[in-house]
């Protein structure tokens, strides 16, 4: 029988939301087979609660799983996918998805469509389709091997509705375990704020903003909107942010609902990697600034005044 | 491992023409993330000894990448290509850096996460599975003690750190290192080096028997273009509260 499996996410304990994204593009790729959800780890319990939507769920659950091992998660993935030989593999476009993915596949003989932003059958072929070159072209590709192992972009697909149904658990058991890589510590970052990678809501300021300090007022307009704070390459590059913040093709590529770009002009390296963003806004000085051309909604002005007017503007409505 | 890629600055957007992007006299440059992996090696080397050996495979102008790398003070390139190259999906591409590798000496594997043209993130790790040896990926930080690697690599709010058994190999992301730029002396040295290149009988490969692609690309296309949308006007508090209504009532994002 040919099944759709999702590699769900797991961090501290807990399942990742993106998890519930995959099994809704997993649900559309099944089309009436099976989907099942595999989580790999140690101590699950309270992650397998989240899982939600699948007929069934995987569970290997070992304490030699503790630590997280690219090789090792990999092989103890593939000898399951051999046993069991599901037609696809879904993960997410994750530092974890894209990390496991090409691993599993080499394991198993499949191949792998990496970070797509669709999924879907045609004819029977599963069809994907990829921003390349940070999004400035979309390769639509099909994978022909199997199983097709496919990392999709987060927030490419709305997550799963709670049917309030617990799946039926199959707890698999680890065989032989070896690891080369192996984690031995994990550092969050001070922010609480979400990851530019992930986040619905983005904030990005660039040059205009004029200085590493005024970024507090980008942080204050974020926290309004329960967003992640992003930055464009000039300012990354300047030190005035950390790498991982930056929007571009040469940082994060993002597909959020909503994209506000402040003092940033728009460079084609920027714009490539947040113009499949859903809806996008600017504030810039500048009206003839190149942002504004792919802009929903475009206020042309100081940052200094708008930001904060923004801020207070977004608090009112929330409270109100 | 290094890929030449086009330009970052290319609006590729306007090269797509028949489902395929036309790359027809773009400016090529080193893939920035494989530019952070041969700095990482240039320091490592700079801290333990060693020999930094660059390896890129593609066509003829290849040789201009690895002239660039070599200028920042690579000791050895490599440069892999035959006409059976042509094309090579990532399973294929990784079997012969594969084999290109066993012939090298090596402790340590460094490439970029990514190439920025096909945005795959692939070729590495699959490497790392050829030479049946571990990897690490997004790593923005590398230690060395006692023939182990401590290695710190990024990930969603936050960082990993990972043990790892040496060789290996470890895919750079930004936040690494800061590229050096080449000194004259070193872009003077590397205009006379001949660079070697293997064919696929060099490094003891049959091309008909490289992994098949496994993905088709069925076609390339442009993607929908945004149109500008509106201008908000009025003072600062007018436009923002004007924003906010539109973001909610309007797009239905807030």
């Amino acid at each position: 029988m040919a099944e759709v499996w999702v590699l769900g996410e797991v961090r501290d304990g807990a399942l990742r939301p993106t998890t519930h994204e995959l099994v809704t593009a997993a649900r559309a790729l099944a089309g009436g087979e099976p989907v099942r959800a595999l989580l790999v780890g140690s101590d699950l319990a309270a992650a397998a609660e989240g899982v939600r939507g699948v007929d069934g769920l995987l569970l290997m659950d070992d304490p030699r799983l503790a630590a997280y091992s690219p090789d090792g998660y990999a092989r103890a993935i593939a000898q399951l996918v051999a046993e069991r030989a599901p037609e696809v593999i879904l993960a997410a476009a994750s530092a974890r998805g894209r990390d496991l993915a090409p691993r599993v596949a080499a394991h198993a003989g499949g191949a792998v469509a990496s970070d797509v932003v669709a999924v879907e059958r045609v004819d029977g072929t599963i069809q994907a389709l990829r921003p390349i070159f940070a999004g400035k072209a979309l390769a639509r590709v099909r994978v022909d091997g199997r199983p097709a192992v496919i990392t999709l972009r987060p927030n490419s697909v709305p997550a799963t509705e709670d049917d309030g149904a617990q799946p039926p658990v199959e707890r698999v058991a680890l065989g032989e375990y070896a690891a080369g890589a192996v984690v031995t510590a994990v550092e969050r970052s001070a922010s609480v704020r979400p990851d530019v990678a992930e986040a619905e809501i983005i904030v990005s300021g660039g040059r205009g903003i004029g200085g590493p300090e005024h970024f507090a007022l980008i942080e204050a307009l974020a926290d309004a909107l329960g967003a992640a704070v992003g930055a464009s390459r000039a300012v990354v590059d300047a030190g005035w942010r950390p790498h991982g913040d930056q929007v571009g093709q040469t940082g994060k590529t993002v597909s959020p609902r909503l994209y506000v770009a402040c003092g940033i002009s728009g460079a084609v390296q920027h714009l490539a990697g947040m113009k499949t963003s859903q809806v996008i806004v600017a504030i810039n000085k500048d009206a003839e600034a190149p942002i504004f051309a792919v802009a929903d909604y475009g206020i042309v002005g100081d940052v200094f005044e708008v930001i904060p007017a923004l801020t207070e503007a977004v608090r009112a409505a929330r409270n109100g | 491992m290094i890929k030449q890629v086009p330009d970052t600055a290319t609006r590729i957007q306007d090269r797509v023409k028949d489902g395929t992007v036309d790359t027809d006299g773009v400016t090529w440059i080193v893939s920035p993330y494989d530019e952070y992996a041969v700095e990482e090696a240039l320091r490592i080397r700079e801290r333990h000894g060693g020999t930094v050996t660059l390896v890129s495979l593609g066509p003829e102008r290849a040789q201009a990448a690895l002239k660039d790398m070599l200028a920042l003070g690579a000791d050895e390139a490599v440069h892999l290509w035959d006409p059976a190259f042509d094309g090579l999906g990532p399973r294929a591409t990784a079997r012969v850096l594969a084999a290109a590798a066993r012939k090298l000496p090596y402790d340590l594997i460094l490439a970029g996460w990514k190439g920025v043209d096909h945005d795959e993130g692939l070729v590495p790790i699959y490497l790392a599975h050829e030479l049946d040896i571990p990897h690490a990926s997004f790593v923005v930080k590398v230690a060395f003690a006692d023939g182990r690697a401590d290695v710190t690599r990024e990930i969603e709010g936050g960082r990993e750190r990972l043990d790892v058994a040496l060789p290996a190999v470890l895919t750079a992301q930004k936040g690494l290192n800061e590229v050096r730029y080449a000194s004259l002396k070193g872009i003077m040295a590397v205009k006379r080096k001949e660079i070697p290149t293997w064919d696929a009988a060099a490094i003891g490969l049959d091309p008909a028997e490289l992994p098949e692609r496994g993905v088709a690309w069925l076609g390339v296309e442009r993607p929908p273009d945004r149109k500008a949308g509106r201008r908000i006007q009025g003072t600062p508090s007018e436009a923002a509260a004007e924003l906010v209504r539109l973001l909610r009532d309007e797009a239905k994002v807030l």
